[in-house]
Protein backbone atom coordinates (compact mmCIF):
# COMPACT_ATOMS: atom_id res chain seq x y z
CA UNK A 1 0.00 0.00 0.00
CA UNK A 2 0.96 3.66 -0.69
CA UNK A 3 0.93 6.13 1.93
CA UNK A 4 0.02 9.48 0.88
CA UNK A 5 2.32 11.64 2.65
CA UNK A 6 1.58 15.57 2.46
CA UNK A 7 4.32 17.77 3.18
CA UNK A 8 4.72 21.25 2.34
CA UNK A 9 6.04 21.04 -0.80
CA UNK A 10 3.53 18.59 -2.39
CA UNK A 11 0.92 20.72 -0.67
CA UNK A 12 1.99 24.25 -2.20
CA UNK A 13 2.44 22.35 -5.47
CA UNK A 14 -1.36 20.81 -5.19
CA UNK A 15 -2.71 24.06 -4.16
CA UNK A 16 -0.76 26.24 -7.03
CA UNK A 17 -2.54 23.81 -9.34
CA UNK A 18 -5.66 24.09 -8.23
CA UNK A 19 -5.71 27.94 -8.05
CA UNK A 20 -4.13 28.04 -11.58
CA UNK A 21 -6.67 26.03 -13.09
CA UNK A 22 -9.31 27.72 -10.85
CA UNK A 23 -8.65 30.91 -11.47
CA UNK A 24 -8.33 30.62 -15.81
CA UNK A 25 -11.13 28.77 -15.04
CA UNK A 26 -12.63 31.89 -13.65
CA UNK A 27 -10.98 34.12 -16.05
CA UNK A 28 -11.69 32.95 -19.27
CA UNK A 29 -15.16 32.82 -19.50
CA UNK A 30 -15.31 36.49 -18.27
CA UNK A 31 -12.31 37.02 -21.16
CA UNK A 32 -15.09 35.92 -23.32
CA UNK A 33 -18.13 37.28 -22.52
CA UNK A 34 -16.77 40.36 -21.68
CA UNK A 35 -18.47 43.15 -19.17
CA UNK A 36 -21.02 41.12 -17.17
CA UNK A 37 -24.33 43.01 -17.05
CA UNK A 38 -25.40 44.56 -13.68
CA UNK A 39 -27.94 42.16 -11.91
CA UNK A 40 -30.98 43.54 -10.04
CA UNK A 41 -30.66 43.99 -6.35
CA UNK A 42 -32.94 42.91 -3.80
CA UNK A 43 -35.12 45.40 -2.47
CA UNK A 44 -34.28 47.51 -5.91
CA UNK A 45 -38.45 47.77 -7.29
CA UNK A 46 -39.96 48.84 -3.97
CA UNK A 47 -42.00 51.26 -3.96
CA UNK A 48 -41.19 51.95 -8.26
CA UNK A 49 -43.87 53.90 -10.10
CA UNK A 50 -43.83 53.27 -13.72
CA UNK A 51 -42.89 56.19 -15.97
CA UNK A 52 -41.47 58.58 -13.72
CA UNK A 53 -41.86 62.23 -15.94
CA UNK A 54 -38.34 63.34 -17.03
CA UNK A 55 -37.06 66.57 -14.76
CA UNK A 56 -34.51 68.85 -14.37
CA UNK A 57 -34.46 68.25 -10.79
CA UNK A 58 -36.72 66.74 -8.09
CA UNK A 59 -38.44 68.82 -5.61
CA UNK A 60 -35.88 71.64 -4.06
CA UNK A 61 -32.76 69.51 -4.76
CA UNK A 62 -29.76 70.20 -2.48
CA UNK A 63 -28.15 66.14 -2.80
CA UNK A 64 -27.08 64.47 -6.31
CA UNK A 65 -27.69 61.13 -7.58
CA UNK A 66 -24.76 60.01 -10.40
CA UNK A 67 -23.21 57.24 -12.52
CA UNK A 68 -23.15 55.57 -15.41
CA UNK A 69 -24.80 53.14 -18.40
CA UNK A 70 -22.52 51.17 -20.22
CA UNK A 71 -23.44 48.35 -22.63
CA UNK A 72 -22.88 44.74 -21.38
CA UNK A 73 -19.75 42.54 -22.78
CA UNK A 74 -18.21 45.50 -24.81
CA UNK A 75 -18.52 48.30 -21.97
CA UNK A 76 -19.52 51.47 -24.18
CA UNK A 77 -21.45 53.77 -23.02
CA UNK A 78 -24.74 53.86 -23.70
CA UNK A 79 -26.39 57.51 -24.48
CA UNK A 80 -29.88 58.92 -23.71
CA UNK A 81 -30.76 56.24 -21.65
CA UNK A 82 -33.51 57.33 -19.36
CA UNK A 83 -32.76 56.44 -15.66
CA UNK A 84 -35.68 56.55 -12.97
CA UNK A 85 -34.76 57.60 -9.61
CA UNK A 86 -36.75 57.86 -6.49
CA UNK A 87 -36.35 57.67 -2.27
CA UNK A 88 -37.15 58.85 1.01
CA UNK A 89 -36.08 62.49 1.21
CA UNK A 90 -36.54 65.42 3.11
CA UNK A 91 -39.21 66.41 0.98
CA UNK A 92 -41.40 62.83 0.82
CA UNK A 93 -41.35 59.20 0.90
CA UNK A 94 -40.67 56.37 -1.15
CA UNK A 95 -44.05 55.98 -2.74
CA UNK A 96 -45.00 59.63 -3.05
CA UNK A 97 -44.95 60.78 -6.68
CA UNK A 98 -43.35 64.07 -6.18
CA UNK A 99 -40.53 61.62 -5.13
CA UNK A 100 -39.94 60.11 -8.32
CA UNK A 101 -38.38 61.65 -11.18
CA UNK A 102 -35.79 60.45 -14.28
CA UNK A 103 -33.03 62.07 -16.27
CA UNK A 104 -31.16 61.03 -19.39
CA UNK A 105 -27.55 60.16 -19.92
CA UNK A 106 -25.22 61.71 -21.74
CA UNK A 107 -23.19 60.90 -24.68
CA UNK A 108 -20.10 59.76 -21.87
CA UNK A 109 -23.13 57.37 -21.08
CA UNK A 110 -22.71 59.51 -17.51
CA UNK A 111 -26.34 60.39 -15.50
CA UNK A 112 -26.79 62.85 -12.58
CA UNK A 113 -29.55 64.16 -11.21
CA UNK A 114 -30.37 66.39 -8.27
CA UNK A 115 -32.97 65.69 -5.74
CA UNK A 116 -33.75 66.54 -2.09
CA UNK A 117 -31.46 64.87 0.69
CA UNK A 118 -31.81 61.10 1.27
CA UNK A 119 -32.41 60.34 5.02
CA UNK A 120 -32.61 56.56 6.01
CA UNK A 121 -35.90 54.50 5.73
CA UNK A 122 -36.10 50.87 6.93
CA UNK A 123 -32.99 50.83 8.84
CA UNK A 124 -30.75 52.15 5.94
CA UNK A 125 -30.56 55.54 3.86
CA UNK A 126 -30.40 54.22 0.38
CA UNK A 127 -31.81 55.45 -3.29
CA UNK A 128 -33.35 53.89 -5.75
CA UNK A 129 -32.86 53.38 -9.63
CA UNK A 130 -34.08 51.73 -12.38
CA UNK A 131 -33.89 51.31 -16.18
CA UNK A 132 -37.12 50.47 -17.50
CA UNK A 133 -37.08 51.22 -20.91
CA UNK A 134 -37.31 48.34 -23.04
CA UNK A 135 -34.22 48.46 -25.18
CA UNK A 136 -31.93 46.26 -22.13
CA UNK A 137 -33.11 44.31 -19.64
CA UNK A 138 -34.70 45.95 -16.64
CA UNK A 139 -32.68 46.35 -13.73
CA UNK A 140 -33.73 48.08 -10.23
CA UNK A 141 -30.37 49.10 -7.97
CA UNK A 142 -30.68 50.01 -4.89
CA UNK A 143 -27.40 51.55 -3.44
CA UNK A 144 -26.98 52.39 -0.06
CA UNK A 145 -24.93 55.33 1.81
CA UNK A 146 -22.19 55.15 3.84
CA UNK A 147 -23.69 57.75 5.86
CA UNK A 148 -26.57 59.18 6.10
CA UNK A 149 -24.84 62.61 6.26
CA UNK A 150 -23.59 62.17 2.53
CA UNK A 151 -25.04 64.35 -0.07
CA UNK A 152 -24.28 62.30 -3.21
CA UNK A 153 -25.16 58.71 -4.26
CA UNK A 154 -23.33 56.52 -6.86
CA UNK A 155 -25.22 53.79 -9.08
CA UNK A 156 -23.70 51.89 -12.44
CA UNK A 157 -25.87 50.43 -14.88
CA UNK A 158 -24.39 47.66 -17.06
CA UNK A 159 -27.15 46.48 -19.78
CA UNK A 160 -28.13 43.71 -21.88
CA UNK A 161 -30.12 43.97 -24.60
CA UNK A 162 -33.55 42.72 -24.34
CA UNK B 1 -29.75 52.46 53.25
CA UNK B 2 -32.27 50.04 52.31
CA UNK B 3 -34.47 52.79 50.43
CA UNK B 4 -31.27 54.04 48.41
CA UNK B 5 -30.89 50.82 47.07
CA UNK B 6 -34.43 51.05 45.82
CA UNK B 7 -34.72 54.18 44.53
CA UNK B 8 -31.30 53.48 43.03
CA UNK B 9 -32.22 50.00 40.94
CA UNK B 10 -35.52 52.00 39.94
CA UNK B 11 -34.11 55.20 39.02
CA UNK B 12 -31.36 53.12 36.92
CA UNK B 13 -34.15 51.28 35.17
CA UNK B 14 -36.21 54.26 34.54
CA UNK B 15 -33.33 55.27 32.87
CA UNK B 16 -32.27 52.71 30.66
CA UNK B 17 -35.26 52.46 29.13
CA UNK B 18 -36.13 56.19 29.62
CA UNK B 19 -33.26 57.92 28.16
CA UNK B 20 -32.66 56.12 24.22
CA UNK B 21 -36.58 56.85 24.31
CA UNK B 22 -35.85 60.61 24.86
CA UNK B 23 -33.30 60.75 22.83
CA UNK B 24 -35.18 58.93 19.62
CA UNK B 25 -37.77 61.26 20.41
CA UNK B 26 -35.50 63.96 19.86
CA UNK B 27 -34.02 62.37 16.51
CA UNK B 28 -34.09 65.31 13.22
CA UNK B 29 -35.03 62.21 11.30
CA UNK B 30 -38.81 61.95 12.71
CA UNK B 31 -39.06 65.14 10.86
CA UNK B 32 -39.15 63.22 7.76
CA UNK B 33 -41.25 60.34 9.13
CA UNK B 34 -45.40 59.50 8.95
CA UNK B 35 -47.00 59.36 12.32
CA UNK B 36 -47.99 55.82 11.36
CA UNK B 37 -43.96 54.99 10.86
CA UNK B 38 -43.00 56.61 14.38
CA UNK B 39 -45.60 54.77 16.42
CA UNK B 40 -43.87 51.91 14.37
CA UNK B 41 -40.89 52.59 15.47
CA UNK B 42 -41.01 53.54 18.67
CA UNK B 43 -43.02 50.41 19.48
CA UNK B 44 -39.75 48.78 18.39
CA UNK B 45 -37.79 50.51 20.73
CA UNK B 46 -40.40 49.61 23.50
CA UNK B 47 -40.51 45.76 22.66
CA UNK B 48 -36.53 46.19 23.08
CA UNK B 49 -37.30 47.35 26.34
CA UNK B 50 -39.81 45.03 27.49
CA UNK B 51 -36.92 42.31 26.60
CA UNK B 52 -34.70 43.62 29.43
CA UNK B 53 -37.62 43.75 31.65
CA UNK B 54 -38.72 40.26 31.32
CA UNK B 55 -35.43 38.61 32.75
CA UNK B 56 -35.16 41.46 35.76
CA UNK B 57 -38.72 40.16 36.80
CA UNK B 58 -38.37 36.69 36.72
CA UNK B 59 -34.82 36.98 38.31
CA UNK B 60 -36.74 38.80 41.33
CA UNK B 61 -34.26 41.75 40.94
CA UNK B 62 -36.49 44.73 41.01
CA UNK B 63 -37.38 45.72 44.70
CA UNK B 64 -41.32 45.45 45.75
CA UNK B 65 -41.38 42.54 42.96
CA UNK B 66 -40.32 39.54 44.45
CA UNK B 67 -40.04 36.24 42.21
CA UNK B 68 -43.35 35.27 43.00
CA UNK B 69 -44.98 38.36 42.09
CA UNK B 70 -42.74 38.91 39.00
CA UNK B 71 -43.75 36.23 37.43
CA UNK B 72 -46.89 37.60 37.49
CA UNK B 73 -45.60 40.76 35.69
CA UNK B 74 -43.65 38.97 33.65
CA UNK B 75 -46.66 37.59 32.09
CA UNK B 76 -48.36 40.57 31.56
CA UNK B 77 -45.20 42.40 30.30
CA UNK B 78 -44.51 39.01 27.76
CA UNK B 79 -48.60 40.52 26.35
CA UNK B 80 -47.37 43.85 26.33
CA UNK B 81 -44.19 42.75 24.11
CA UNK B 82 -46.21 40.82 21.74
CA UNK B 83 -48.84 43.60 21.72
CA UNK B 84 -45.73 46.17 20.96
CA UNK B 85 -44.24 43.73 18.01
CA UNK B 86 -47.82 43.50 16.59
CA UNK B 87 -47.91 47.45 16.29
CA UNK B 88 -44.04 47.63 15.01
CA UNK B 89 -44.05 45.19 12.34
CA UNK B 90 -48.08 46.66 11.60
CA UNK B 91 -46.80 50.59 11.44
CA UNK B 92 -44.00 49.38 8.65
CA UNK B 93 -46.31 47.20 6.67
CA UNK B 94 -48.73 50.34 6.26
CA UNK B 95 -45.36 52.65 6.17
CA UNK B 96 -43.77 50.53 3.08
CA UNK B 97 -45.65 47.00 1.92
CA UNK B 98 -43.07 45.98 -0.32
CA UNK B 99 -39.82 46.56 2.16
CA UNK B 100 -42.34 44.38 5.27
CA UNK B 101 -43.29 41.80 2.59
CA UNK B 102 -39.36 41.58 1.82
CA UNK B 103 -38.53 41.12 6.09
CA UNK B 104 -41.12 38.82 6.54
CA UNK B 105 -39.96 36.30 3.34
CA UNK B 106 -35.83 36.92 4.44
CA UNK B 107 -35.47 38.77 0.74
CA UNK B 108 -34.56 41.76 2.42
CA UNK B 109 -31.39 43.35 1.25
CA UNK B 110 -31.25 44.53 5.19
CA UNK B 111 -28.75 42.50 7.39
CA UNK B 112 -30.73 43.32 10.34
CA UNK B 113 -34.41 42.38 9.17
CA UNK B 114 -33.94 38.60 9.47
CA UNK B 115 -32.81 38.91 13.10
CA UNK B 116 -35.82 41.16 13.64
CA UNK B 117 -38.30 38.55 11.88
CA UNK B 118 -36.77 35.08 13.66
CA UNK B 119 -36.69 37.39 17.24
CA UNK B 120 -40.81 37.93 16.37
CA UNK B 121 -41.28 34.42 15.46
CA UNK B 122 -39.35 33.39 18.65
CA UNK B 123 -41.50 35.56 21.43
CA UNK B 124 -45.03 34.77 19.06
CA UNK B 125 -43.81 30.85 20.16
CA UNK B 126 -42.80 31.52 23.51
CA UNK B 127 -46.52 33.42 24.34
CA UNK B 128 -47.81 30.91 22.65
CA UNK B 129 -46.50 28.14 24.02
CA UNK B 130 -46.88 30.12 28.01
CA UNK B 131 -50.90 30.86 26.74
CA UNK B 132 -51.30 26.50 25.81
CA UNK B 133 -48.53 25.46 28.06
CA UNK B 134 -51.38 23.59 30.89
CA UNK B 135 -53.25 22.22 27.79
CA UNK B 136 -50.56 21.03 25.90
CA UNK B 137 -49.46 19.46 29.65
CA UNK B 138 -45.92 20.43 29.02
CA UNK B 139 -43.98 18.89 31.56
CA UNK B 140 -41.49 22.17 33.58
CA UNK B 141 -38.74 20.91 32.42
CA UNK B 142 -39.61 20.81 29.02
CA UNK B 143 -41.26 24.24 29.60
CA UNK B 144 -38.04 25.80 30.64
CA UNK B 145 -35.69 24.13 27.97
CA UNK B 146 -37.93 25.49 25.33
CA UNK B 147 -38.66 29.09 27.12
CA UNK B 148 -35.18 29.38 27.69
CA UNK B 149 -33.45 28.64 24.09
CA UNK B 150 -36.40 30.66 22.74
CA UNK B 151 -35.18 33.13 25.08
CA UNK B 152 -31.35 33.06 24.05
CA UNK B 153 -32.78 33.61 20.27
CA UNK B 154 -34.91 36.50 20.90
CA UNK B 155 -32.24 38.43 23.22
CA UNK B 156 -29.66 37.78 20.31
CA UNK B 157 -32.27 38.38 17.42
CA UNK B 158 -33.61 41.56 19.04
CA UNK B 159 -30.58 43.45 19.70
CA UNK B 160 -28.76 42.47 16.68
CA UNK B 161 -31.42 43.85 15.10
CA UNK B 162 -31.42 46.88 16.61
CA UNK B 163 -27.62 47.70 16.46
CA UNK B 164 -27.49 46.93 12.79
CA UNK B 165 -30.36 49.50 11.99
CA UNK B 166 -29.89 53.34 11.23
CA UNK B 167 -32.70 55.18 12.65
CA UNK B 168 -34.20 57.71 15.41
CA UNK B 169 -32.33 55.91 18.07
CA UNK B 170 -28.81 57.51 19.44
CA UNK B 171 -26.25 55.23 18.83
CA UNK B 172 -24.99 55.32 22.48
CA UNK B 173 -28.03 54.45 24.82
CA UNK B 174 -29.12 52.13 22.09
CA UNK B 175 -25.64 50.25 22.75
CA UNK B 176 -25.89 50.33 26.39
CA UNK B 177 -30.08 49.54 26.19
CA UNK B 178 -28.58 46.66 24.16
CA UNK B 179 -25.24 45.81 26.69
CA UNK B 180 -28.13 45.48 29.32
CA UNK B 181 -30.64 43.34 27.92
CA UNK B 182 -27.84 40.70 27.50
CA UNK B 183 -26.51 41.55 30.31
CA UNK B 184 -29.54 40.66 32.49
CA UNK B 185 -30.70 37.73 30.21
CA UNK B 186 -27.29 36.36 31.01
CA UNK B 187 -27.38 36.90 34.64
CA UNK B 188 -30.43 35.54 35.35
CA UNK B 189 -29.95 32.40 33.30
CA UNK B 190 -26.68 31.70 35.46
CA UNK B 191 -28.74 32.45 38.81
CA UNK B 192 -31.50 30.31 38.32
CA UNK B 193 -29.28 27.86 36.57
CA UNK B 194 -32.09 27.03 33.87
CA UNK B 195 -29.66 24.85 32.42
CA UNK B 196 -28.64 22.72 34.60
CA UNK B 197 -30.10 19.20 34.20
CA UNK B 198 -32.85 18.59 37.27
CA UNK B 199 -32.70 15.48 39.56
CA UNK B 200 -36.41 14.82 39.40
CA UNK B 201 -38.40 15.82 36.20
CA UNK B 202 -40.93 17.03 38.17
CA UNK B 203 -38.26 19.32 40.14
CA UNK B 204 -38.98 21.69 42.88
CA UNK B 205 -39.09 25.17 42.12
CA UNK B 206 -35.77 26.03 40.85
CA UNK B 207 -32.72 27.31 43.24
CA UNK B 208 -34.07 30.72 43.81
CA UNK B 209 -34.81 31.40 47.76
Amino acid sequence: MTTLVFNRRTLLAAGGTVLATGMSGLLLPARAAGLAPTPSMSGGSNNYLKGAPTVARIGKGGFWMSGTVRRAGDGAPLAGQRIQIWAHTTEGREEDQRSHGATLTDKDGKFRLEMPQIVPIFGQPHGHLAYDSGEFQTVFLRPVMRSAKETSLEAHFVLQPA
Amino acid sequence: MRLAKVTLIWAALAAAIGVPIALAATSPQLEWRDPIYILGGFSGIVALALVLVQPLLIGGYLPGLPAYRGRRAHHWIGGALVAALVVHVGGLWITSPPDMIDALTFTSPTPFSPFGVIAMWAIFAVALLAALRRRLGLRPQTWRIAHMTLAVVIVVGVVAHGMLIEGTMETVSKAVLCALVVAAAIKVMIDLRVWRRRATPRGESPARQ
